[in-house]
């Protein structure tokens, strides 16, 4: 069962998507589960074959007990640290992994090694301490961790990372109680620092502009993407605001995948991550832009949508306000906000203009980034949007 | 397309995009976006829907033609049938 945000315990599976005997390769939808935050796709980072079901579907298990056996082929595992695993089978020979009962935990293994200051912190961040590997001497469950399980875990900016069920009804309480627990944390441990600067718009108005007259209504591209887009290449020359802080120091993480605040009409927030922004052209962001929301609203969100977010772009400026200034998803360092584009007076070279105009604000962990490096990105994602063409060239 | 069979499309494309509201409940006179909450993405989701539900093509000048529903099924009914 894989933990799809730092307050969440249990999981119920709501469907299987494989049965026995099906090869499946890393990425691919494996199962339905249902948190108090919503309902999720379950997706493998392993390749291999499921050799057998062991969670039937309606049983309610905890964080980190085995769903399914899966008979690895050894190909599909990277570095990276994952989200909590659908169980895999390293090799014919080994032992397959202890199935874990149908039923919640009541105490922990009495041979589980744990610091002191890991089980605080697992505490604190609600991670089961069952569901955490130890890197430590003999195995030892270190503080170092419980953070790395919740940063695989966690997801959402200012901002919380949970997914609507369609048909079922949406637990609002339960929600804000993520919510609450991920502000509050972050409140409680980041020392925000707050940069603002207006960004004139007119030249990616105008790009746009001309781009979707040509473009069919499939095609079409939002100011959105572009501002996604600056990020995104800002965020190359300021690698200190991409990522997490865990275990006391910062973690640059290895790709550009920005969370994207969407706010749920029923109440509440999400923040999926758009994968290697960076890397994506026009029409693979705005694919995937479109995708990303209409999964959102339907209740389809993938486990790594909510678990590989490096830094979150909210854009309340479609709810009219001018500015926003963020609180950091943690344990990410970074989020940017983008009000709505008005329409201001603004001088240049000695004479008075009407241009279209948006703010752009950044919050930051002042732990990870001064200041003066937080100035230096807003600018450079200005300067990005003078030039819309040439967002796109790799 | 009768105005009926449209106005059911219309209908259908905005519960996709919008499965929370009630699209009953929505003023066809009133802007659409304003009184189901939904975004510039959503908005265009929807477009792209109707795209893809009619077969006609919509181009970016008339967008704006589509943000209530009243003026989602005079525009839609005038593309469909041709004129």
């Amino acid at each position: 069962m894989p933990s799809l945000g730092a307050d969440m315990q249990f999981g119920t599976l709501v469907d299987w998507r494989v049965k026995p005997g099906d090869t499946v390769k890393r990425g691919d939808v494996v199962a339905l589960v249902e948190t108090e935050k919503g309902v999720i796709e379950v997706e493998i980072f392993d390749s291999g074959v499921i050799e057998s079901l062991v969670v039937q579907p309606g049983q309610k298990v905890p964080v980190g007990a085995t769903l399914a056996i899966v008979k690895s082929d050894g190909k599909g595992v990277d570095a990276q640290p994952a989200p909590a695993p659908i169980v895999e089978k390293p090799s014919a020979e080994e032992k397959p992994p202890a199935k874990v009962a149908a039923t919640l935990p009541t105490t922990e293994s009495p041979r589980l090694r744990i610091s002191p200051l890991a089980r605080k912190r697992a505490q604190e961040l609600g991670i089961d301490v069952e569901t955490v590997t130890g890197t430590g001497e003999g195995g030892l469950i270190t503080a170092a961790d419980v953070e790395r399980t919740a940063a695989t875990i966690s997801a959402a900016p200012a901002i919380v990372q949970t997914a609507p069920p369609v048909a079922k009804g949406l637990d609002l309480t339960a929600m804000r109680r993520v919510i609450a627990a991920a502000m509050a944390r972050s409140k409680r441990e980041i020392p925000h620092y707050y940069l603002a600067t207006t960004i004139d718009m007119g030249k990616s108005l105008d790009w746009l502009a001309a781009e979707n007259a040509k473009r069919p209504v499939t095609k079409r591209l939002l100011y959105s993407a572009l501002l996604i887009r600056a990020v995104a290449l800002a965020l190359r020359d300021t690698p200190e605001l991409n990522g997490f802080w865990i275990d006391d120091g910062f973690k640059a993480a290895a790709g550009i995948h920005i969370g994207v605040a969407i706010s749920l009409r029923q109440g509440g927030l999400i923040n999926p991550a758009l994968h290697d922004v960076d890397k994506k052209n026009l029409d693979e962001l705005m694919e995937s832009m479109l995708d990303l929301v209409n999964r959102a609203r339907t209740g389809h969100l993938r486990s790594s949508e909510l678990a590989d977010g490096t830094i979150t772009v909210t854009n309340l400026g479609e709810q009219g306000v001018e500015s926003v200034f963020g609180v950091i998803y943690p344990p990410q360092v970074a989020l940017v906000g983008f009000g709505k584009i008005t329409e201001r007076p603004v001088a240049a070279n000695g004479m008075l203009g009407i241009r279209p105009i948006i703010d752009a604000t950044l919050a930051a962990d002042h732990r990870v980034s001064d200041g003066h490096r937080g100035g230096r990105f807003l600018i450079a994602i200005d300067r990005l949007l003078q030039e819309p063409e040439k967002l796109w060239e790799n | 397309m009768t105005e009926a069979e449209i106005r059911q499309v219309v209908r259908d494309t905005l519960s996709n995009i919008a499965p929370e509201a009630d699209v009953d409940a929505i003023d066809p006179a009133k802007d659409l976006r304003d009184q189901i909450d939904i975004d510039s993405v959503d908005f265009l989701n929807f477009v792209i829907g109707l795209h893809k539900e009619l077969g006609v093509e919509i181009p970016d000048s008339d967008v704006g033609k589509l943000t209530t529903i009243k003026g989602c099924i005079a525009y839609l009914m005038a593309r469909a049938n041709g004129s």
